[in-house]
């Protein structure tokens, strides 16, 4: 069966570390950086568990910020 | 396969809208203005409006939308975007003409323009932002406000006696002859954010049509005048917005027929 496998890539210099896209990701895929931030001063998401990614979407389109691209493949 | 095997420009999905621009917007994290400029600024790019698409940008939070969607701009003076945004559909019916406005700036100071231009029949989109307070200065009660929601100047909660009663406008403006789409979005989920979308769409595609005025609502949160985190603002907002702003179509003159 083919699977869909997804990343995304984060601006985190536009990111402003709402937790939104971590809160809509189905698959739990996001998290915010605890320690590093970016040159505001925010702690701006990235792919804690990349492998689970199944480019839905859903962060990009919740992100207020439009800092999410999403790639998808399909791994046949 | 790797990640970086995924990430090619062939394998692109998502990315943020050309016309939404490089400069880093003012809004708090999280707020929900930042989502509807990028569905205005898709939508636009969508239909291919870019030369032809002028907003009227209200007083309030989103007063700057023009330094972030890259298409003609005017600014209006507080609430009167509406009538200016007349004005422009007139003199310029080729044009699609939308307001962007706030619920300080819709509701409160504009009601009159705002109830006068949908009874009209202006063939313009409002997108109206309702989150309930006055955001940019400082979170004081709106006519939108709930009643017992608590803000700087209710710390108590408003009081129905005191304050009267929350204004629901866009069921107001559905009873207007010269409304043709009237509709309640929000844009807290994902498939929440498609539907939205899609409303202001069909908005956009009725002020081209000359058809009569389109209001999309967007149920909005603020999550720093609420003073809560962005993501319990929206689950704030579900729980108790949603009784008093009920999502879905209000009017729709197209789907009756």
């Amino acid at each position: 069966m083919p699977k869909i496998r997804g990343a995304v890539t984060v601006n985190t210099e536009r990111c402003k570390g709402c937790n939104l896209c971590v809160v809509a990701c189905p698959k739990h895929v996001l998290s915010l950086q605890e320690k590093e931030v970016n040159n505001r001063g925010y702690h701006f998401a990235y792919m804690a568990v990349p492998q689970e990614c199944i480019g839905c979407q859903s962060c990009a389109l919740v992100c207020p910020d439009a800092c999410i691209e999403v790639y998808r493949v399909v791994e046949k | 396969m790797e990640i970086n095997d995924i990430i090619k420009p062939e394998n692109l999905v998502y990315k943020k809208p050309k016309l939404l621009n490089e400069r880093n917007m003012h809004y708090c994290p999280g707020c929900s203005h930042g989502v509807v400029h990028k569905l205005v600024a898709q939508v636009i790019e969508e239909m291919g409006a870019e030369e032809y698409a002028i907003g009227v940008s209200p007083v309030g939070c989103a007063v700057f939308a023009y330094n972030y969607i890259d298409i003609d701009w005017v600014e209006a003076a507080h609430g009167r975007a509406t009538a200016m945004a007349t004005a422009i559909k007139r003199l310029q019916p080729g044009k699609l003409v939308f307001t962007y406005q706030g619920d300080g700036d819709f509701a409160a100071i504009g009601t009159c323009e705002s109830i006068h231009a949908c009874n009209r029949g202006e063939s313009i989109a409002i997108i109206f932002i309702n989150n309930a307070i006055y955001g940019m200065t400082g979170g004081q009660m709106a006519p939108t406000t709930l009643l017992g929601q608590k803000t700087s100047t209710c710390p108590y909660g408003r009081r129905a006696d005191l304050n009267g009663y929350p204004l629901a406008i866009t069921p107001l403006l559905a009873q207007l002859d010269g409304t043709r789409y009237v509709t309640r979005q929000a844009v807290h989920t994902a498939a929440a954010v498609r539907k939205a979308k899609a409303a202001i769409r069909k908005a956009f595609e009725n002020s081209m049509e000359g058809k009569g005025t389109s209001v999309v609502e967007i149920v909005s949160t603020c999550n720093t005048g609420w003073k809560m985190s962005p993501e319990k603002a929206n689950d704030w907002m579900v729980e108790n917005m949603f009784k008093k702003y009920p999502l879905g179509d209000l009017k729709n003159v197209d789907a009756e027929k």
